[in-house]
């Protein structure tokens, strides 16, 4: 039972990484029909930076108070690093594409995944300390371990609470809420809901659609940004192929809450980092990605939509 | 207020619009009828700057308005309710309202004409937080018209607002079309339901394959043999 409760729990704070990817994955998808195949790997990127930025900051040595406010500097930079990285490949890559074939963004987006994994192979080989001196680009990085990792229950106790675990919960929580608030209640959050209803009566509104787009690309890129750092706090080793394993996650993540819809993506998020861990656990890590991929399926063939997906039709 | 001068516009090589001209003036109700496929709701999207005009003008309170995206045409108060009705189906009917009047920026004013809208359309109050894409057709209408409001038009384009409705529900659409003109909106109105249409407008234009073939009083266009025949079925 014990076990049980354990497994869930970790899989609740995995669970938070993959939802925050999948946000980004969802809202673009939502406005764009676009899956940003690259969206992972810009995930990648920004936990490089992020630990490029620990480093530079000499956050492993430092003092309580210092790593605090130093996390909070990392955090705000890779936030708008990835944000500002995703508007300009929309921008650049998937704008002039917008009257194209479907294909067409698609398969570029591919192609900006692949060359966000080499950034990551470049940066990988960069001759920093904590890059691992640049011997290795492609060898896993270890993330500096900033956050205690005891167990607040104490020493002997059968169940681990640790502090990380529930900075990772609370903070992506807060993220969270702050952009449900967002979606909701502001004039621009509305704008996007409206637009990835219906972009035609969106223009007719006088909703500026592109604006909207960037805003969107900007988010999901911010929220990425933020993602990553909690990543590597976490799971203390990053490494370039990072980006497409999460996002191959978060993607479906966003699949099997819905695509296009925010909770969805959260809710999607934390189910498959439940369902992970207790695959890890009962039927064994070599098993993960076949359970996650099948419970997706299955999904799939029973309930297409998603969880949460959008089931009102449109009236003609 | 609107002028329309030899426009042309199409869907890539396909050309729609083979050069028509009509004007609205402030304070009329114009009505453009024409069969299906004549070329109605192109017209519309282009003055909306949905579609690209090609070739001639268009102007709107003595602007030229050809290329300027359609957001910001509804800033100058060029607002288009969209055939079909194009309602956001998962966001609530009040919110649905309350994106009508985006570009606003004045909350006494989107407060007075939202009352205003629920005064004409009782049943939108009623359902203020249903989502929609839950309401009935002619609700649905209702609340294209009610969200097409609250952007404060000056020239309102209404395309087909009495499609698949009951009779009932279009009497009352057409009344709260008299009553914004009345309230000093200008209005061009696209319609299958040419009588109608031609006893509620001032003005009527008949288009053909792309073309204007007839202008002339509402009232004299009922009265036209051509039109008698062809669309009103008599
Ligand atoms: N998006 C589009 N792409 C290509 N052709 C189009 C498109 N929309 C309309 N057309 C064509 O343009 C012509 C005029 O269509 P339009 O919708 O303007 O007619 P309409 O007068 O509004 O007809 P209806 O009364 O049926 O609404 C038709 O031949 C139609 O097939
Ligand atoms: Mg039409």
């Amino acid at each position: 039972m014990l076990t049980l409760a354990q497994q869930l729990w970790i899989g609740l704070t995995n669970g938070m990484v993959f939802a925050l990817i999948a946000l980004g994955y969802t809202m673009v998808y939502g406005i764009l029909e676009l899956i940003n195949f690259a969206h992972g790997d810009l995930f990648m990127l920004a936990s490089f930076l992020a630990l490029t930025l620990v480093g530079l900051l000499g956050l492993a040595t430092a003092s309580g108070p210092v790593v605090v406010v130093g996390l909070l500097g990392v955090v705000l930079a890779c936030a708008i690093f990835a944000a500002l990285i995703n508007r300009t490949v929309d921008r650049v890559v998937y704008r002039p594409l917008r009257n194209a074939p479907k294909l067409a963004p698609l398969v570029s987006a591919i192609g900006v995944s692949f060359v966000f994994q080499n950034l990551g192979l470049f940066w990988g080989g960069l001759p920093l300390d904590v890059m691992g001196g640049g011997l290795a680009a492609a060898a896993p990085k270890s993330f500096p371990d900033l956050i205690p990792s005891t167990n607040l229950l104490g020493d002997g106790a059968a169940f681990r609470i640790t502090a990380k675990d529930l900075v990772v919960i609370g903070s992506s929580l807060c993220v969270m809420v702050a952009l449900w608030l967002f979606v909701t209640r502001s004039r621009l959050g509305k704008a996007m809901r409206a637009t990835a209803q219906n972009p035609l009566a969106a223009r007719l509104m006088g909703i500026d659609v592109d604006r909207v787009i960037s805003a969107t690309f900007l988010i999901g890129g911010a929220l990425a940004g933020f993602a990553a750092v909690i990543y590597g706090l976490y799971v203390n080793t990053i490494k370039f192929q990072d980006g497409y394993q999460n996002g191959l996650y978060a993607f479906t993540a966003a699949v099997l809450g819905g695509i296009g819809n925010i909770p969805g993506a959260v809710v999607g998020g934390l189910v498959i980092g439940i369902v992970r861990a207790l695959s890890d656990q009962y039927i064994g890590a070599q098993w993960q990605q076949a359970v996650v991929f099948g419970m997706l399926i299955a999904l799939l063939v029973f309930r297409p939509q998603g969880l949460l997906g959008a089931n009102v039709r449109e009236k003609v | 207020m609107l002028r329309v001068e030899q426009a042309r516009a199409g869907y890539g090589a396909v050309e729609v619009l083979r050069g028509i001209s009509l004007t609205v003036d402030e304070g009329e109700i114009v009505t453009l009828i024409g069969a299906n496929g004549a070329g109605k709701t192109t017209t519309l999207h282009t003055l909306s700057g949905l579609v690209q005009l090609t070739g001639g003008r268009i102007t709107f309170l003595g602007e030229n308005i050809a290329g300027v995206p359609a957001h910001e045409l509804v800033r100058r108060g060029l607002v288009h309710a969209p055939e079909g009705r194009k309602i956001f189906s998962r966001l609530t009917v009040l919110e649905n309202l309350e994106m009508g009047a985006y570009t606003r920026r004045d909350p006494d004013g989107i407060a007075r004409d939202l009352a205003r809208v629920f005064e004409l359309f009782p049943i939108l109050a009623e359902r203020r937080r249903q989502a929609g894409g839950t309401l009935s057709g002619g609700e649905q209408q209702m609340l294209a018209v009610g969200r097409a409001m609250m952007a404060r038009p000056r020239l309102l384009l209404l395309d087909e607002p009495s499609l698949g409705l009951a009779p009932l529900i279009v009497a009352r659409i057409f009344e709260v079309i008299r009553e914004l003109s009345k309230s000093g909106v200008t209005i061009l109105l696209v319609e299958q339901n040419a009588r109608m249409a031609l006893r509620l407008a001032h003005r009527g234009y008949v288009m053909e394959t792309g073309a204007i073939l007839l202008a002339d009083a509402a009232s004299a266009l009922l009265e036209n043999e051509t039109v008698r025949a062809a669309y009103l079925g008599e």
